[in-house]
């Protein structure tokens, strides 16, 4: 008997390219389900603040190992391990909770030492310069130093006071002659240690540490600020421009800066009048 | 199928060697496991800081740092270079797995373990169906998957599932809800498949199975001529398949159980009443006759 030409693929050629086909098929649900589980990952509740020198939260997915040997050498034990379904972050991941226990800001970062992966970067060796999140002023109307009382605590508990955070004098409108204490976060110098957030007096902090991205905006990319790039320059950023007189008020009566009277507190340098 | 397999399990090596010697291995293996586990948690429990850390990376004495190196190759698969103590860490694991046996961890030191092998006692015990058993190759498919999810999404990906990490980790670190896909291992084991999780699906296993391919470290059917047939080391087996190969074999080849998915678990040679297994080095190259008499009609092919 001769073979026909034109065989069709023997049974067992036919298994194993269905048997392939099913694997992939499988193999690419299980994937999407563990890649969906992955990025949801991401998205770590604005309680939850990593340890300092923690990497960018993606890359810090990809870096820690869960091993939790920084939070077995944080001396006040601020941090703990996400435990699954009840803590939000990735399972498994160091965190804190600044109104729980706020981080101490250890001038040796034991954490950071403590870390065998560089999941927390190891060139970050001044606390000073870590990055945690920042504190925001959240709730004007229920802080007290807000409110115009003297309550202060937030300010003094901070570890870079007058530099993280400072009392800005406001005058008082609803008592007309008394000054407000504004506590005034500025985030170049926050770590985000927390401190503030644990120490606030109220029920419920009006002084929060959110993560960077949702305690701050971005200026686009080209906007300059006109009077800084003045004071670089020396002169009119451009040329030729005319300083228009300031109306002020003051003893003469066409409101211009008389003998006297009120001195603009700004000049244009190097401008025509 | 001779007389001798419907006996109950290892009764002919219990009734020969003793319950103890019968049950060598498995005690050994119980007790290692406890060990491992207990040496995490002498820190926590007792403030003993011998250990610290867990299964994915720890620093014994204030000094030795280990790490797992299937956590470390998903993070270098993430685009995340670790720094040198996490590298010297897998290094040195992942040099004794590949000298005793990559598999050594499943059996002596993964705390999935026992829930595995607890699963497969009561489905035995209920004589339940085997269930699903999937392809030889599947946990292969589980382990790519594991690396194309990690690459993809800049993730150690495997971690947010890993019952293993998982459990080890909620142990000496707080469990919250982790229980939960311990359980689940559990009752895959026990009514969905038999076996199921460390043969087929665990890419934790299948990455220590690679590791330890080469390892010199083996189970050996030496006296394979004493076999009666009696199948107590094919039920107690995790990994069957690995026996045929060295327990069959003909007279030239060798009675090595060479095979990566062997966990050198001991449990063989445990329940084997003519002590046909021991274990040996790789490069043994004593002679071992294969049985004289086919017991069954088409066994013995030459
Ligand atoms: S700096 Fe100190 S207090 Fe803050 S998390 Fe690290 S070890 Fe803990
Ligand atoms: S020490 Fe590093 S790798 Fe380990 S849990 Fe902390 S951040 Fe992650
Ligand atoms: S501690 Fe709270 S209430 Fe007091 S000033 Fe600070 S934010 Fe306001």
């Amino acid at each position: 008997m001769s073979a026909p030409q034109s065989k069709p693929p023997a049974p067992n050629r036919r298994r194993v390219l269905t048997d392939a086909a099913r694997a992939a098929g499988a193999c690419a649900v299980f994937g999407l389900g563990l890649a969906k589980l992955a990025t949801d990952a991401r998205a770590l509740p604005a309680e939850a603040l990593r340890p300092p020198g923690a990497l960018p939260e993606a890359d810090f997915l990809g870096a820690c190992i869960r091993c939790g040997l920084c939070v077995r050498d944080c001396p006040y034990d601020t941090l703990s391990l996400a435990e699954l379904g009840t803590d939000g972050a990735a399972t498994g991941t160091p965190f804190f909770t600044a109104r729980e226990v706020p981080c101490e800001m250890c001038d040796d970062i034991p954490c950071v030492a403590a870390c065998p992966t560089g999941a927390l970067d190891p060139t970050l060796t001044n606390i000073d310069d870590a990055k945690m999140g920042i504190a925001v002023l959240v709730d004007e109307e229920h802080c007290l130093n807000a409110l115009g009382l003297r309550c202060d605590v937030c300010y003094r508990v901070c570890p870079v006071i007058d530099k993280a955070i400072t009392l800005e004098l406001q005058h008082n409108e609803r008592s007309g002659h008394h000054a407000i204490f504004m506590p005034t976060v500025h985030a170049d110098a926050c770590t985000g240690c927390g401190k503030c957030e644990k120490s606030c007096v109220l029920p419920q902090a009006a002084i929060k540490v959110l993560p960077t991205r949702l305690a701050r905006g971005e200026a686009a990319e080209h906007y300059r600020l006109g009077w800084e790039e003045m004071q670089k320059k020396g002169a009119p950023v451009v040329e030729g421009v005319i300083d228009l007189p300031d109306r002020l008020p003051g003893p003469g009566t066409d409101n211009l800066a008389a003998p006297g009277g009120f001195e603009p507190a700004f000049k244009v340098p190097g401008a025509g009048q | 199928m001779s007389e001798k397999s419907k006996l109950p399990l290892a009764y002919e090596a219990i009734q020969e060697k003793g319950w103890l010697a019968a049950h060598r291995y498995l005690i050994a293996r119980r007790l290692s496991q406890a060990f491992f586990l207990v040496l995490f948690l002498l820190g926590p429990w007792f403030g003993v800081w011998w250990v610290k850390g867990n299964l994915a990376g720890s620093l014994t004495f204030d000094t030795l740092p280990l790490t797992d190196p299937f956590v470390l190759i998903q993070s270098l698969a993430a685009g995340h270079w670790p720094v040198t103590t996490a590298v010297t860490g897998a290094l040195i694991v992942a040099a004794v797995y590949g000298l005793i046996g990559g598999r050594i961890y499943c059996s002596w030191v993964c705390p999935i373990n026992p829930v595995t092998d607890a699963a497969n006692w009561l489905h035995m015990k209920l004589n339940l169906p085997k269930g699903w058993q999937p392809k030889r190759g599947t946990r292969y498919w589980v382990f790519a998957a594991v690396f194309a999810v990690s690459i993809l999404t800049g993730s150690i990906a495997w971690e947010f599932v890993n019952p293993v990490t998982m459990l080890h980790r909620g142990l000496v670190f707080g469990l919250g809800f982790a229980w939960t896909t311990v359980l689940a291992v559990f009752v895959f084991d026990l009514v969905v498949s038999r076996r199921g999780w460390c043969g087929h699906i665990c890419p934790v296993g299948t990455f220590y199975g690679l590791l330890g391919a080469g390892a010199v470290l083996r189970v050996s059917a030496t006296r394979r001529a004493e076999c009666d047939d009696c199948l107590d080391c094919f039920a107690v087996c995790p990994e069957p398949h690995v026996i045929t190969p060295a327990l069959r074999g003909s007279d030239g080849s060798t009675p090595l159980i060479l095979s990566g998915d062997c966990t050198n678990c001991g449990r063989c040679i445990d329940v084997c009443a003519p002590s046909v297994y021991e274990f040996t080095h790789r490069f043994d190259q004593r002679s071992a006759p294969a049985r004289p008499v086919p017991s069954r009609a088409g066994v013995r092919v030459q």
